[in-house]
């Protein structure tokens, strides 16, 4: 009986407090950034993002002068789900936050999301990788902006399949990604005639790779498809060194940002091929946002960093244009409105939650062609957006009505 | 699954075990000889791999000098510890020993990771032991076969000096009646502070020679003291030839598991460990019933 | 006497907290103060330093998100799935354990929560790195909406209470008072006739079942199950909580929970790493100094004032 009444007074006084949110609630805009600040992520993402946030609130600020306040708030999920959650939870329950944005680490994106749909706020996903996001864990109130799975393989494994390489072993980081990104990259491969002679998985975060590295060997595999990201593949690469690897098989980088490159440097990354979706030294465009955002952290952005400051902006502008911070009314107005800016042209975002745009096939430099730090790719082919993401006539997400 | 791949992964396996023997001769050792469970053990571990990595970065010393100083290093540190905790918990339950090391070692963690972040940092391997030799089954990187000689050397030696020189004899006897050896005129406390300080100073070296194969990150020794545990206590807790075999013994053990079934192989130690335990309650080698 | 008015003021402050304080972190405090005095019951009263508690507690976290997301059912049944598993499993895991005692006994604790571990990770229904997410809270017996964090703050003081309740009457049951003397002095206990073996075994499976409790409430209050639950860390945080608080005293694992659990919280964004170190300082200094903790020492400082006054 208690509960009942309880339950019907905490029903009553919520309605009261919707009621009073048709316009921005206390006149500002909360954006929250959860990112691994500290761990094997926190190059590819970490303080970069959160400095590309406060670029693009700053740039917003400056040039649009909304009557709304805007504040940013930052929280470290160290990959672990369970903080980034529970942080979640806390910024939407208590701290009127009004997204989550970032969410770097497919299991961090994946537990946010589904709380900011009970929540009824926004998840604003920049970082992960896995399609999943779009497909089985879909819902409306996420957008995946910068890359996925699909689009990595659809860029690198293609491209690697057409130059020879037909017979392919998977080195596997053991959670979600890694299963995405092995499940997207071989059904590329297979699709383009060529075979998968197997795979390995390795617990996430590893250490020592060798014995995975020396099942890859002895699988004779032409290509070995690195499943993994940040230290994980960094460390791959380095003991496939080690062990005289990388003589006679080539390792494909399937997740490889510019922060990776810089970390292994030329001679031990020289002509690999990775998909991006965004290099800074593309055009005068990027040039010159990446000049500024370089003043500021040191090292010259990646995809990561740019999607961030790209979907913030979006998301600003959306807000003001319905001066609004209802979940659904800017929801709608950010799915309306297509994104052009330095990052995307015409970039359209699906009823799936996917930030359709132009990907980058990019092929790493030698160390001989490179010019100056961060000059490290060769632009080889711009995948337009359509073909690089998966179609929706293949999606496995409820909110897509097939005809 | 051929003999090659076969072979390649008992290699491998040998020296990760030869890892393992030398950590959990530094915990046996101190269990053995001082019936304290060193929880920090990991952690210290993790000290001597940053004590290499940071005087490569401050001081510009190399791994070879880097072996040599942070033993000595880590060893103080333990001289530190035994004097100042330890020293007042030898009349109580073992356990307490346990709670204090390992909030000893979410100290050394939490500190390092402030410091450096979790991911840690890289360590070269050293000029004269890189490359490698193709024997056959695989290409032998020269610096692993290193460590499996470095290791089992420094293992020998410990086993050596303490069950066949008069020093050993000495510190056995400091251990087992500690009045009657303090009556005959041998300074105990001292020696039991030297003992501390040799076992953590084997982790130490332990830690120098992981550097360079995995990164040098602050949670390296707590993902490590488990395995070791059981190790040791899969080998007699007391017993040194216990842990070295033991730790040899398990190398292999995870190689063969990661042919069949990768994931497992974290998980086949303690698996062992329960059956062993249930059998023969001291360990394989153990003395104490 | 006065132990009622303290209860009855705690029931008051636990009915209005809510209102003045953040529900969720209030329920966290209660699912962790339930867990320490479930694995006091093992440790302060029966001896005996289990290292894999949370195989228990966070066992039963996956069990009871599973059956929820799975056959749809309502939160006790949940709760009670989670119990059962914890039963069993305490029950599996404590015959093995207690033929030996002392480091052997954590040892093999330790070795068969590792286990659990293993299977949390590697399981098609646990999900690995993500683990269960989404559970939903649903409707307490079929009526009672629990997604509100009100009524769920109720719904857990309610459960965690009923735990207390069964813990403290454990312990001055007469098998309490058997199990104090086992850990007092097993060889005399033996010899007076008590199946040792026996009384562990039970202590140890019903300290287990109220874990899972513990656990299975826990991840209904999060709606998650993550692999963070039955990583040895956790059972060593419990441990840490209930020597903080005070081994072998009623109050002392809730306070010490109450303690850690706002420590990390005020910390964790403060300071970053650094909480790490300081329950690492303050597991040190409750080893070396203040081995009653919280409750404990408080508990003798008033014996000693009223010995003091009573022998003037």
């Amino acid at each position: 009986m208690r509960f009942k009444v309880l339950a019907l007074c905490a029903a009553i006084s919520t309605l009261f407090s919707t009621a009073a949110q048709a316009q921005i609630s206390d006149n500002t805009v909360r954006i929250g950034v959860l990112t691994d600040l500290s761990g094997m992520y926190s190059d590819l993402s970490g303080p970069g993002s959160v400095i590309a946030t406060q670029m693009a609130i700053d740039d917003f600020i400056a040039s649009e002068k909304p009557k709304f306040k805007v504040q940013m708030v930052t929280a470290d999920h160290q990959n672990k789900a369970d903080i980034a959650s529970n942080k979640a939870r806390e910024w939407f329950e208590r701290d009127g936050v009004d997204i989550a944005s970032e969410l770097v680490t497919t299991s961090v994106g994946l537990a946010v999301q589904k709380i900011a749909k009970e929540k009824n706020k926004i998840a604003l996903n920049t970082g992960t990788a896995s399609t999943r996001v779009t497909n089985e864990d879909c819902n409306d109130v996420t957008i995946h902006w910068t890359y996925d799975t699909y689009a990595l393989a659809s860029g690198t494994a293609r491209a690697m399949v057409k130059q020879g390489g037909k017979s392919w072993f998977f080195i596997t980081a053991d959670y979600a990604f890694g299963h995405s990104l092995e499940q997207d990259s071989s059904d590329i491969v297979k699709a383009n005639g060529g075979t998968v002679l197997g795979t390995v998985r390795h617990p996430f975060p590893g250490s020592d790779f060798s014995s995975y590295l020396l099942r890859a060997q002895s699988s004779g595999a032409q290509v070995i498809g690195l499943a993994n990201a940040g230290g994980d593949m960094i460390n791959t690469i380095k003991q496939a060194a080690e062990f005289g690897i990388s003589q006679k098989q080539s390792l494909a980088g399937l997740l490889v940002f510019i922060s990776d490159v810089h970390s292994l440097g030329l001679a031990q990354t020289q002509n690999m091929f990775l998909t991006e979706g965004f290099y800074w030294d593309l055009n005068a465009e990027t040039r010159a946002w990446s000049k500024r955002f370089f003043e500021n952290h040191k090292r010259m952005p990646t995809m990561i960093h740019a999607g961030q400051y790209s979907a913030i902006t979006h998301y600003l502008k959306a807000v003001k244009a319905v001066n609004s911070d209802d979940t659904q009314k800017v929801m709608a107005q950010m799915r309306k409105t297509p994104v052009n800016d330095f990052f995307a042209k015409n970039g359209q975002i699906r009823e799936d939650g996917r930030m359709v745009h132009d990907m980058y096939l990019l092929q790493v430099k030698k160390p001989s062609e490179s010019k100056a730090p961060w000059d490290y790719y060769h632009v080889r082919a711009t995948i337009p957006g359509a073909e690089a993401f998966q179609p929706l006539s293949k999606s496995r997400c409820p909110l897509v009505k097939k005809s | 699954m051929n003999t090659q791949s076969l072979l390649s992964q008992l290699l491998l396996g040998l020296i990760n075990g030869s890892f393992y023997a030398i950590l959990s001769l530094g915990l046996a050792v101190i269990f053995g000889l001082l019936n304290i469970i060193n929880f920090a053990h990991g952690a210290l571990y993790m000290v001597g791999a940053f004590c290499a990595l940071l005087a490569m970065q401050w001081f510009g010393i190399g791994y070879w000098g880097a072996l040599v100083l942070a033993p000595l290093v880590v060893g103080a540190i333990g001289v530190l510890i035994e004097r100042l905790i330890l020293r007042h918990l030898h009349q109580l339950d073992h356990l307490y020993g346990l709670l204090v090391t390992l909030g000893l070692a979410l100290m050394a963690e939490g500190f390092f990771r402030w410091a450096f972040g979790i991911s840690g940092a890289s360590y070269p391997i050293p000029e004269a032991l890189q490359g490698g030799v193709d024997i056959g089954i695989m290409f032998l990187p020269l610096y692993r076969a290193w460590v499996v000689v470095a290791s089992l050397a420094a293992c020998f030696a410990t086993w050596y000096v303490i069950e066949r020189t008069p020093l050993g004899a000495r510190l056995r006897a400091a251990t087992e009646r500690p009045q009657l050896t303090q009556a005959l005129g041998i300074n105990v406390p001292v020696m039991v502070t030297a003992t501390y300080a040799v076992g953590v100073a084997l982790a130490a070296y332990a830690g120098v020679l992981a550097a360079p194969i995995m990164q040098v990150n602050p949670v390296m020794g707590s993902n490590l003291i488990i395995v070791v545990f059981a190790v040791v206590v899969i080998g007699g807790m007391g017993s040194i030839l216990g842990s070295i075999v033991t730790g040899v013994g398990l190398g292999l053990l995870e190689g063969l598991t990661k042919l069949v079934y990768p994931e497992a192989s974290s998980i086949v130690i303690f698996v062992i460990m329960v059956l062993v335990l249930l059998v023969r309650p001291a360990g394989l080698f153990g003395k104490i019933a | 006497m006065r132990a009622r008015y303290i209860v009855l003021s705690l029931v008051l402050l636990g009915a209005i907290a809510p209102f003045f304080v953040y529900p969720t972190f209030l329920m966290k405090v209660l699912c962790f103060a339930l867990f320490a005095t479930a694995f006091n019951l093992l440790l302060g009263f029966g001896g005996l330093l289990s290292f894999g508690h949370a195989a228990y507690f966070g066992g039963a976290a996956y069990v009871c998100g599973a059956v929820i997301k799975q056959w749809g059912l309502t939160p006790e049944l949940g709760i009670l799935a989670g119990a059962i598993y914890a039963a069993v499993t305490g029950a599996l895991f404590g015959w093995i354990a207690v033929r030996r005692s002392g480091i052997y006994f954590a040892m093999i604790t330790l070795a068969l929560s590792q286990l659990i571990f293993f299977l949390a990770l590697q399981l098609p229904f646990t999900g690995g790195e993500e683990g269960v997410q989404g559970i939903p809270r649903g409707r307490l017996f079929g009526v009672i909406d629990l997604h509100d964090n009100i009524p769920m703050y109720y719904f857990v003081v309610a459960v965690c209470g009923a735990g207390f309740w069964l813990v403290y009457r454990t312990i001055h049951s007469p098998f309490g008072h058997a199990m104090s003397a086992i850990r007092e002095n097993e060889p005399r206990a033996t010899s007076l006739g008590y199946d040792v073996a026996h009384y562990k075994l039970l202590a140890f499976i019903l300290s287990a079942t109220v874990a899972g409790v513990a656990g299975a409430l826990k991840s209904l209050v999060f709606q998650l199950a993550t692999l963070t639950d039955v990583h040895w860390h956790m059972s060593g945080q419990v441990v840490l909580m209930t020597i903080v608080g005070g081994l072998g005293t009623i109050f002392g694992p809730a306070i010490g929970a109450l303690t850690i659990v706002s420590l990390e919280n005020q910390l964790a964004d403060r300071v970053g790493s650094w909480v790490t170190v300081i329950m690492g300082f303050i597991f040190v200094l409750c080893v070396l100094l203040f081995r009653r903790g919280m409750v404990g020492e408080f508990n003798a400082w008033r014996l000693s004032r009223r010995t003091v006054r009573d022998g003037k």
